[in-house]
Parts: structure tokens; sequence; C-alpha cells
């Protein structure tokens, strides 16, 4: 009993880390059709503006901004990532505003090759050890369980940014703006909406929820390297499939089911077919779309758009 | 090959003109080139029979399938099961059937072989991603990529895990790669001239009215799904024999992005485009590669900072796909000659 609440607690926390950067993706793909392969890239710029630049590779690396106060480092982190969000946004997506899905998905793809080289060649190959916050990484021992404390606070943190992501959505200005224009561009856009804005803040909030997975995923993982990011958005990607394309709240159910699925993989499988996880679970994304296409949690107004 | 009896092979131009510029490098590059320059010639033929087998699907049927970097790998390891020294395999690759540990192939049978079970591959898989609209079927493409990648790099009694499968024979010579690459080309102009390969190009500009004029869109884009992961496997195969050595992660992310730069910058959606693409592009990569190396001038060495080589393509990609995201051939393709127009349908 006590060994299946830890892995409950563990397929929770993964799921929150899941669910933020399927929220991410989620996000843009439901206003623009862009399935973002570059949010790995924004989480892993995250982590890596924690440290110094060009220094020499040692086992644990110098904090540059991650030596700072927490309250200090977090709004500067999401903002360095919003920049960058901003940036490509800028740059790149939006010259190509009119392109199709798939050549957005190439774009987008390149931006993650170039962002993915651009820290290769600043901070080298090698992967890094990273000592953030290391007060979060103690366990509180509660009942025969071992509760890493960093757990509780990926879970409460990813509540609280849920419930106020679904508070601005819901009741501010702009956040029905996002609403509109993720259920139909062009009527948003003919009622006024203004498309720049909008799709800014769609990006704008893409990098906040990845800076949070890199700031809490960061304590539990330890060490980073350039493709660090990746296999985060990879899941992220995978959540929101499962989810639904385009759907907030199936993005969310999503990367939790896809937490617990990973955990409850890593822990009952048998030994043989462990290292073959992921192969399952990207398995699972085919079959999915094969099967039901708008997700194991659809909502209405998901249909093809002629 | 197969010729279809409607198709008469003079009307086979194109192919012919971009085959013979190919083979008026090739013969020159064979004799006297240096190694150096031999082995950067034989890569883009090796490139031009993979950004063709992209081709092949991506260009007739309009739908971006970002996995077919897998079918290489496919490819890739039926080679080495086929050629490796059996000795190695017995010691290696104990998973496999004993009667595949006790085989070694020419090279070419090798080839054939892997573009044969790319083929089966893909027509289990095919069967259930072409039926997905757009994005859906880019998505699933890409989580096939991974999950080939996953299984062969895991998968250790068989593929070796991520560990470097050596004692794999080479050809040799540059020809058999140039006779290969003219293969692929071929087949493709092949199928882009048939019924089959006009019908998938109609459901590619209007699948709607493709639909409503009768033709099965889900059966032409699965042949063109089966013909490309053949074409693919061949590819991989005659890379892993060019390179004699084969890694898993050779065939990943990395290819799969070069490839698709090369058909994006070329013109996704004309053969000549997949030539001048891959040429284009290989040729911009080795100078900024030479560049990262420097130049010695008096006492100084002036190089540009490593990686640069990378990012320099990535901002090139997105100005090709920002500018002219109909790559610089524009869709269109070489004009032919007069005496070859004479023969040759309108297109």
């Amino acid at each position: 009993m006590t060994q299946f609440l830890q892995t409950c607690l563990d397929a929770a926390s993964l799921g929150s880390i899941f669910a933020l950067s399927a929220l991410g993706i989620g996000l843009l793909f439901g206003i623009l059709r862009l399935a973002n392969v570059a949010h790995g890239e924004f989480i892993s710029t995250a982590a890596y503006s924690l440290i110094v630049p060009f220094t020499s590779v040692a086992a644990a690396s110098e904090l540059f901004i991650g030596k700072w106060h927490w309250a200090a480092v977090i709004p500067t982190v999401c903002a360095i990532v919003v920049v960058l969000a901003l940036a490509t946004e800028r740059f790149v997506f939006r010259p190509l505003r009119s392109a199709s899905a798939p050549v957005l998905m190439m774009a987008s793809f390149t931006v993650s090759y170039i962002l993915q080289n651009t820290v290769l060649m600043v901070y080298g190959s090698q992967a890094r050890g990273v000592n953030l916050w290391y007060g979060l990484t103690q366990q509180i021992q509660w009942q025969g369980l071992r509760i890493p404390l960093i757990q509780i606070v990926t879970i409460a943190v990813t509540a609280v940014l849920m419930v106020s992501l679904s508070l601005f959505l819901k009741y501010s200005r702009f956040g029905i703006e996002v609403r509109a224009a993720a259920e139909d561009f062009r009527m948003a856009r003919y009622l006024g909406v203004k498309a720049n804005r909008v799709i800014g803040i769609a990006f704008a909030i893409s990098g906040v929820l990845a800076a949070a997975v890199a700031l809490l995923y960061l304590p539990q993982s330890g060490t980073i390297n350039y493709a660090w990011g990746s296999p985060l958005a990879l899941y992220g990607f995978v959540a929101v499939v499962v989810g639904g394309m385009g759907s907030l709240p199936g993005a969310v159910l999503g990367g939790f089911s896809i937490g617990i699925a990973i955990t409850m993989l890593q822990v009952y499988l048998p030994p043989e077919l462990k290292p073959f996880r992921d192969a399952f679970a990207f398995g699972l994304v085919i079959v999915i779309l094969v099967v039901r296409p708008n997700g194991l949690f659809p909502v209405k107004h998901v249909m093809k758009r002629v | 090959m197969a010729v279809p009896a409607n198709l008469p092979l003079r009307a086979a131009g194109l192919p012919a003109l971009l085959i013979a510029g190919l083979g008026l490098v090739t013969l020159p590059v064979s004799l006297f080139a240096p190694p150096g320059v031999e082995t950067f010639w034989t890569e883009i033929l090796v490139r031009i029979i993979l950004v063709t087998g992209f081709y092949i699907f991506i260009g007739n049927s309009g739908v971006f399938a970002f996995g077919h970097v897998a079918f290489a790998c496919v490819g890739g390891y039926a080679a080495a099961w086929l050629s490796m020294n059996p000795m190695f395999k017995q010691i290696m690759l104990t998973g496999l059937p004993h009667w595949v540990q006790t085989l070694q192939l020419s090279p070419w049978a090798g080839v054939a072989a892997a573009a044969v079970m790319a083929a089966l591959v893909a027509l289990v898989v095919g069967a259930a991603i072409v039926r997905l609209s757009d994005i859906a079927a880019s998505i699933a493409t890409f989580a096939f990529l991974v999950v080939v990648n996953r299984i062969y790099s895991n998968w250790d009694s068989v593929t070796g895990g991520v560990a470097p499968l050596t004692n794999i024979p080479q050809f040799g010579s540059i020809w058999p790669t140039f006779l290969f690459a003219a293969l692929a080309l071929l087949t493709a102009y092949l199928f882009q001239r048939s019924r089959w390969g006009l019908m998938l190009k109609a459901s590619r500009d209007d699948d709607v009215a493709a639909l409503a004029t009768g033709i099965s869109v889900y059966r032409m884009r699965l042949a063109a799904f089966v013909l490309s992961a053949a074409v693919m496997g061949a590819g991989g195969a005659v890379y892993t024999y060019f390179l004699g050595i084969l890694t898993v992660d050779v065939f990943y992310m990395g290819l799969t992005f070069l490839m698709l730069v090369m058909l994006v910058v070329g013109g996704a959606e004309s053969l000549t485009g997949v030539v001048a693409g891959v040429i284009a592009v290989s040729t911009v990569a080795q100078i900024l590669r030479l560049a990262e190396q420097g130049v010695q001038i008096g006492g100084t060495r002036l190089a540009l900072p490593l990686g640069l080589q990378e990012i320099t393509l990535g901002i090139f990609m997105v100005l090709v796909l920002v500018y002219r995201s109909d790559g610089i051939t524009r869709g269109r393709e070489l004009p032919l000659p007069r005496f070859l127009k004479a023969n040759a349908d309108a297109r």
C-alpha cells in the first residue's frame, strides 16, 4: 500500500510537469495550429539561463541567475523565455501566418534546431550538474512515506498556475480574446480581436509555462544537457494528442494521464520491456490519432476547419 | 523495374537529363578527385536517394511526413544484418535467427532486401497513418520515428543497442551509389507520371475534388507511402554501406531535419528540386564546415566558431520558408532541351 501511494505521488508530480508542458504546446496549437517542436528548447533555455556560460566543465556548474534569491530567479527566468518566445513569434511565425500547419511545424523544427545548436555552441555538449534550490530536494517522512518536498511544490505550483490561467482565460478581456481565437481565429478577427496581440499573449503564456516546467523539473533531475527540454516537450505533445488537439482542459488531462501511464509502466512493466517504455508511449499516440482523432477527452467545438 | 506499357521510355527526358548531369560529375570525381572530394560527392548521391524517398510521398501527396528516416533506419539495419561479417554477428547480435547469423550477402542483395523490408513495414504502418489528415499525419509520422528509434536503440540482442555495428562491407567504388541514385530518380519520375501519381497529385491540389471524381485518396497515398519507404530503405542501406559502420542515432532527428531542409530548399514539388536542394544545401554546409576548420593566414588562424554551421543552416531554412516557400526551383522541373521536348508530353 505504501509502495502504491508512493507511486501515485510520483505519477501526480510527473503528470503536473507534463500537464504544464502540454498546456504550453496546446495553447499555441489551439490558436495557430502550430505544433511547436521548439517548446523543448524554450524549456532548455530556461534551465541554461541559470548557469554561467563559457565556464569550464565541472561536476556542478557555477550558478549565474540561479544564485539569486528565488523571488528574483523566477521572474528573471520567465522574462528571458518570454522574450525568446516573442522573438521567435516575431521573426519566424508571424511572417508564416498564412502558411499551412505542416509548414509551421517544419518552421518550429527549424527554430528548435537553431536554438539547440546555439545552446550547444555557448555551453558545450557535456552534461552539467545544477544545484538549484537544494533545500527542496529534501524528503519528508510521513506515515512511512518518503515525500520529496519538490514533488509537493510541483503539484501545488501546477495547481496555482492552472487555476490562475483558467481564471485569466475565463474572465479577463485578453483571456476571452485568446479563447475566441482558439475557437475560430478568422471569426474572432472579424469581431475586432487583434491577431498580433492575441498571438503575442499566447506565446508569452507558453514561455512562462516553459519556464515553470524548467524550474520545477530541474531540482529533480539535477543535471542538464543541450537536449534536456526535448523529452519534456515530446511528452507534452503526446499529452496534447491524447487530450484532443486544441483543447486546453484536454491537454491538462492528457498530461496527467501520460504522467500516470509512464510511472505505472516504469513500475509494473516487466524488466525486459522497460527500455521500450517510450516506444509504447509514442505508439499510443499513433493508435489514438487513428482510433480517436479527437482525443480521449473530446470537446464539442473541435472539428476540421475547411 | 516494370515500365507501364502506356509510358514510352523516350518520354523520360527529365530523369535522363538529371541522371546524365550527375553522371557527368561522377565520372571525373571517380577518376581524378582526391578522396575528400569523392566522399563529399558520394554523400551527395546518398542524400539524393534519401531526399527522393521523402519527395515521392511529400511531393506528390502534399502530406508532410516527418518520419521517413525511420525507414532508412529499418533499411540500414536490414543491410547490416544481411552483410555483416558472420563472426561478429554471432558475438554481438545473439538475438538474430540462426540462418541470418550465418548469412553474408553482397551489398547489392542487401540494398534490395532493405528496400523490401522497409516497404513491408510501411505497408503495415501506412495503412493506419495515411488515413489521417494533414497535421495529425505529420504528428503520427513523427511519433513513428520516435518509436522506431526507441526500439532499435534498446533491442540490444538484435540491433546491438546504441553501440555501433562495424565490419560491414563497403561498395569500394562510387558507381554503385550513383546507380542507386539514378534508380531512385527514375522510380520517382515513373511514379509521378503514372496514373496513380497523377491521381495523387490531383488529391494534393484539391482533395475534395479528387474524392468527388472517384479517386481513392487513401489507396494512392498508401501506394506512395510504401514506394517512398522502399526508396528510403534502399537509401539507408546504401548509406550504411558507404559508411561501413552503423549507429542508430544517425537515423534520427538530425538527418530528418537535414533531409527536410534539402527538400524544402530545392522545392518540395519537383524532382529537379530534390537534386538542386541536395547539391545546394550540401555545398553550403561543406563551405561552412571548412570555414569552421579555418584558414591559416600568416601566423593567425581565422575560423568560425564551432556550431555556427548548424545555426547558419537553420537561419537559411527560415529565410527559404518565409521568402521562397516553394524552393529555389519554385516547384518547376528543369526545362528540357528541344530534342528531348519534341518527344515528351506536356507536363
